[in-house]
């Protein structure tokens, strides 16, 4: 069974719906005992930083999370999840759970044609392997809604890139944690691919 | 850089596909779900759902269509149609609607932007305007009036006001709906689209009059939309959505075509 985590931080009945598509078991969970218990764990959301973190130290799944990324347990984070994995964000300059070393940045392009925040599809480009991205569409495109982007400190965390305005990270990943910056519940077929290997991998 | 996106627009009435003809004449031409997922495996980059029905006891169907579309559907879309409050807006969007579209009620009660904003997000937040040419008046300096009803009421309000106004309220993207070219496949209105792209800093979508490749290669490059809306080009099998999207994509536009 796979463990949505459910802080409130937008809908996450669609992230439950692609992993039924790629037939997984998946359940919202909102209670720290059920994350330590958890087979795997995804991690999405939408919203801010401070409203997200505020949520998760109030619940107590700020620690579940910690303790199930030292267990082992595999993660995926998705969006806002792939953001406050890091220590810190820009977004209300927030600390973050420190899962990965680095900060939350805002882009903040020179360019006037680039809006912001940065919605639609965007090309993924592969920066290193990973059993997650066996079989990964190396430049396609994915489906992001973000102002802010993940930056992680050490560039062996960065498994992709796109651009906008200037490259930045797109998938990162430590460990038994994984992380895309788009939404991979809402990018067709890759990304259902991508999330059905993460339904099997075992970190 | 983001590429250009093709989104298809499926009016429902009674939980059936209808396209309109200058928003009279509707016919029924077949079931959304089905259609929704033939163009999501097509390569449609984003679905636009509006609910014509009549009668708000038929409304429960269009939560089934919705519930069925996203169950089936794994791209971004959109439902519009009689959305009045906050409240209808989160019944959608658990049903599956990845952003709510506003229209003829917000023109009527603003506010109802900011609401729908403040609960599910700017990002998810569309204003749609339905919009007519007219002679430029004081009132309507821009000489393109909004109109509400499906086109039946016009509100003497400027479109570029209205368009600066739903920004400023919180919508995240306007769709840009010319009554005029709607459903006439002569091309999409090249000054309207353009007028409020360069009024605004938010997306825009342009819709109404799409009938060749060249008209949305027009309205994405001259008329500076982000997305193109089309309806009757795909319904009735002129193109296939992956035709649209390489022929955008050959006169050099970016265009997602791995899927």
């Amino acid at each position: 069974m796979i463990s949505i985590v459910d802080y409130r931080a937008g809908n996450l009945r669609s992230v439950a719906r692609a992993c039924r598509e790629v037939g997984a078991n998946a359940e919202l969970v909102a209670e720290p005992e059920r994350i330590a218990t958890s087979e795997r764990i995804i991690f999405p959301g939408v919203g801010t930083a401070e409203s997200g973190m505020r949520t998760l130290r109030k619940t107590g799944l700020d620690e579940a999370l910690k303790a199930a990324f030292a267990r082992g347990t595999p993660i995926l984070g998705i969006c806002l999840g792939a953001q406050i994995i890091l220590d810190h964000s820009e977004e209300g300059n927030e600390k973050c759970l420190g899962l990965v070393t680095g900060q939350c940045r805002r882009f903040s392009p020179e360019d006037p044609e680039l809006k912001v925040p940065h919605i639609g599809w965007n090309q993924v480009v592969v920066r290193q392997t990973h059993p997650l991205l066996d079989g990964f569409p190396d430049g396609a495109e994915f489906y992001f809604v973000n102002s802010y982007y993940p930056d992680p400190e050490d560039t062996n965390c960065v498994y992709g890139e796109s651009d906008y305005g200037h490259p930045f990270c797109a998938m990162l990943g430590r460990g038994n944690l994984f992380a895309t910056q788009f939404h991979l519940e809402k990018s067709g077929r890759w990304g259902l691919d991508l999330l059905r290997r993460f339904t099997l991998w075992d970190g | 850089m983001l590429t250009k996106r093709l989104i298809a627009c499926l009016d429902v009435r009674d939980g059936q596909l209808a396209k309109s003809i200058n928003f009279v004449d509707t016919k029924n031409i077949g079931d959304p779900v089905a259609k929704a997922r033939e163009y999501y495996e097509g390569g449609v980059d984003e679905l636009v759902f509006y609910d014509i029905t009549a009668s708000s006891d038929a409304r429960e169907i269009m939560i089934d269509v919705v519930e069925a579309v996203a169950a089936q559907v794994f791209i971004p879309f959109s439902v519009g149609g009689g959305i009045r409050s906050e409240a209808d807006a989160t019944k959608l969007r658990l049903a599956g609607a990845e952003k709510i579209n506003v229209n003829s009620a917000a023109v009527q009660r603003p506010k109802l932007i900011s609401e729908i904003a403040h609960a599910i997000g700017r990002q998810n937040t569309v204003l749609s305007m339905d919009i007519r040419r007219v002679a430029p008046s004081s009132e309507v300096p821009s000489g393109y009036e909004i109109v509400i009803n499906g086109g039946r009421k016009p509100m003497g309000l400027d479109v570029v006001m209205w368009a600066q106004r739903g920004q400023e309220l919180g919508a995240g993207e306007l769709v840009v709906n010319s009554i005029d070219a709607d459903g006439t496949q002569d091309g999409y209105e090249l000054t309207l689209t353009h007028t409020i792209a360069e009024a605004v800093s938010i997306p825009v979508i342009a819709s109404g009059g799409a009938g060749r490749p060249e008209h949305l290669y027009d309205v994405l490059t001259k008329g500076k939309a982000d997305a193109a809306l089309v309806a009757s080009m795909v319904h009735y099998d002129h193109y296939t959505c992956r035709e649209i999207k390489e022929d955008l994509a050959e006169r050099g536009l970016p265009m997602r075509l791995w899927y």
